[in-house]
């Protein structure tokens, strides 16, 4: 009796933040205003965060909130507030109904691709290995615990020349951005 | 037997020039932003950055010769293709300090960043080089892009140099995009990042027809493409090279270009081997096209540095046999003619550089005029480099032999590539018409009555001529020690298992 609540609840809130999900990134395109755009934007990545959390990937789900809805989103709006491009009276990027047709036919065939992709069988050795994969989550280590792991044993190097790569672009944003210092003299 | 990179000695002993290089460059960002801009202190700061790039070689060269075995497996490869590899580069990587130390004085650039910038982008192409690991070698292009970007643009009272630097940055992140949805699409269809393992498991669950597989391997096949500049994806080399400050269009042209074809050959020669008919064919066609397009578009061009970059698009195409050909010689040849490759577009570019007058205008191949009634000794080394370029016997020096190989090693090559060699001989022939072009006018034509004087080359610049001039000259007539080097650090396409060598089909399209 139980389950059956809990797989109905699960069931409404896959359907819930999912179709909330699905709306917001519909008004989300066809807004002409940036910062009602970029707020709708906000939203899907808040309903995408939930739907983490109900995959048990919570670490992912917080991540999502605060990266994507929180730091890159903030900076999308600065950005707009700054170059004082929130009037929304721009010409549209899309031009034309060729533009909207093709775009439609994009979204179509990804569509149709997600739906195949569903119903194919994988190599059985591939899907062993995810399932396998998938160790049952300890709960000593909590949920950061399987992600810290392997981040600095099995991939060290690249989480470590990953801050090389941040390093060198930091290094090339202050050099193109910054004042000349001579220039003061 | 992988190196365990958690432990101290393991990881020195898989990457002490890269964290020699990477500390340094480190301390160096420091001591560049320590003091204001100045003439002075980025002359300090890029005598500096060379001595760490020479201590680097030393270690390399250290590396090579108490020669680790050649490790089989794991994220990070030790053998001695890497080591000439990061050689080639990091001799590419003095040549541009040593070029951008008087041209920054020149143009009025006093960041002394810049050559900090050069040390990260040379780290990341030597991860490139030793990377068998998707992951990794995503890293490393990206270290090597993003510092290639931000150098493109460095000249900021440039119109020219910003338009380059953003054209570079956007292509160049489309190339990415493509790169890295190939690796995804490969990760999903095999379930490793791992070159070693990405062939097993194509071998082990016959994956040589798999849609997605070779999609994935399509689409970073066109990622490549894009960063090595090969037609038709090579829209942005002569705008971007064009544009960008001329000792970094030599670096973008000579070393960036190494190290990504450094990393395309080990992807495709340790990871993809095992489908090499589901490739053969695109690369096949994709030297073809850049052989034709690069030298005929060349012969056309009226501004050198443009010229020039049609011409490092021909080289392109000239290395994609070394991908197709896939073989021990093949691997072989690729070191030889990227190391003649460097020398002569080094030294053709200090030639450029020097000739530039300051502040931006056209590099005309018509200033080239009588060029040897001015400046005997620099008409000279440029003849020297063009024809090193074009591969001409005795004059030429080292570039004939490289060419030599790379022929050689078509027509050896497992899958036999006869035609292929047959077309990359005769689009040789057609370089000659703008290679000899700009020899002819140098020495052959009166000096302009309005020409101004060239203006005085400075000491650095100076040295780069002549060290490239007497290493191309010195191993044309000794190539045999050199040769003997590539040829015992080449490596074997799908090195692991030669019990599950494919017995390769002969490829004639």
């Amino acid at each position: 009796m139980g389950n059956v609540f809990v797989s109905l609840l699960y069931g409404f809130n896959f359907y819930l933040f999912g179709l909330i999900a699905i709306a917001s990134a519909l008004l989300f395109v066809t807004r002409k205003s940036p910062v009602a755009a970029a707020l709708w934007l906000v939203n899907v990545m808040f309903c995408l965060a939930a739907l983490y959390v109900m995959l048990d990937a919570q670490f992912i789900g917080a991540i999502q909130v605060l990266v994507y809805a929180g730091a890159i989103m903030v900076v999308f709006l600065f950005v707009v507030m700054l170059l004082n491009l929130g009037r929304g009276d721009a010409d549209s990027d899309m031009r034309g109904s060729v533009g909207r047709i093709a775009a439609g036919a994009v979204g179509l065939a990804l569509l149709a691709e997600v739906m195949v992709l569903a119903r194919s069988r994988f190599p059985e050795e591939l899907t062993l290995r995810a399932a396998q994969g998938l160790a049952p989550v300890d709960v000593t280590a909590g949920v950061i615990g399987p992600i810290a792991g392997p981040l600095f044993n099995e991939y060290l190097l690249a989480f470590e020349l990953t801050s090389i790569l941040l390093l060198t672009a930091i290094v090339g944003a202050v050099l193109i951005g910054k004042k000349r210092v001579t220039d003061a003299r | 037997m992988t190196y365990d990179l958690l432990s101290p000695t393991q990881l020195s002993a898989a990457l002490l020039p890269d964290l020699l290089l990477m500390g340094g460059a480190i301390v160096l960002m420091l001591v560049a932003a320590w003091r204001p801009e100045s003439d002075a202190h980025q002359r300090t700061v890029g005598l500096a950055a060379i001595g760490l790039l020479i201590a680097t070689m030393a270690t390399v060269v250290w590396m090579s010769v108490r020669g680790d075995s050649a490790l089989e497996t794991g994220v990070i490869a030790v053998d001695g293709f890497r080591w000439m590899v990061d050689l080639i580069l990091l001799l590419g990587a003095i040549g541009t300090i040593a070029l951008a130390i008087e041209h920054n004085e020149r143009d009025g650039i006093t960041q002394a960043e810049s050559h900090v910038l050069v040390l990260f982008a040379v780290a990341g192409m030597m991860i490139l080089a030793a990377a068998r690991d998707l992951m990794v070698v995503f890293l490393g292009i990206e270290i090597m892009s993003v510092a290639v970007y931000v150098l493109t643009g460095l000249n900021r009272r440039s119109a020219r140099s910003a338009e380059a630097s953003l054209k570079y940055f956007l292509l160049g992140a489309f190339a990415t995009a493509f790169l890295l949805y190939g690796m995804a699409l490969v990760y999903g269809a095999t379930g490793q990042t791992q070159f070693a393992e990405i062939g097993l498991v194509i071998r082990r669950l016959n994956l040589i027809d798999n849609p997605m597989l070779l999609v994935g391997i399509g689409l970073m096949l066109v990622g490549m493409a894009f960063k090595v500049a090969a037609a038709p994806f090579h829209m942005w080399a002569p705008d971007v090279y064009d544009g960008a400050p001329t000792p970094i269009t030599a670096f973008m042209a000579a070393t960036v270009k190494t190290a990504a074809f450094a990393s395309f050959l080990r992807i495709w020669y340790e990871a993809f081997y095992s489908v090499f008919n589901g490739w053969a064919h695109a690369v096949w066609w994709l030297a073809v096209l850049t052989m034709v397009v690069g030298n005929v578009v060349a012969l056309s061009q009226k501004n050198i540095k443009r010229m020039l970059a049609y011409s490092s698009i021909v080289h392109t195409g000239y290395l994609l046999v070394t991908v197709t050909a896939a073989s021990v010689l093949a691997s072989t040849a690729f070191t030889f003619y990227a190391l003649a490759y460097t020398l002569a577009t080094f030294g053709a570019f200090a030639v450029v550089a020097s000739m530039q007058p300051a502040g931006e205008t056209d590099a005309r191949i018509s200033d080239y005029q009588g060029l040897w009634h001015v400046r005997p000794w620099m008409a000279t080394a440029m003849a020297v480099f063009l024809l090193a370029l074009l591969g001409f016997p005795v004059f030429g020096g080292v570039g004939f032999f490289a060419k030599w190989y790379l022929i050689q090693a078509a027509i050896a090559a497992p899958a036999g590539l006869t035609i292929l060699a047959v077309i990359l001989v005769l689009t040789s022939v057609i370089s000659a018409g703008y290679y000899l072009q700009v020899v002819r006018v140098m020495f052959m034509m009166p000096r302009a009555d309005e020409a101004v004087e060239p203006l005085p080359v400075g000491a650095l610049t100076r040295a780069v001529l002549a060290v490239t001039v007497v290493l191309i000259l010195g191993l044309g007539l000794f190539p045999s020690r050199l040769v003997e080097i590539t040829q015992s650090n080449g490596f074997r396409p799908y090195a692991y298992s030669p019990a599950l060598d494919m017995g390769l089909p002969r490829f004639e399209p």
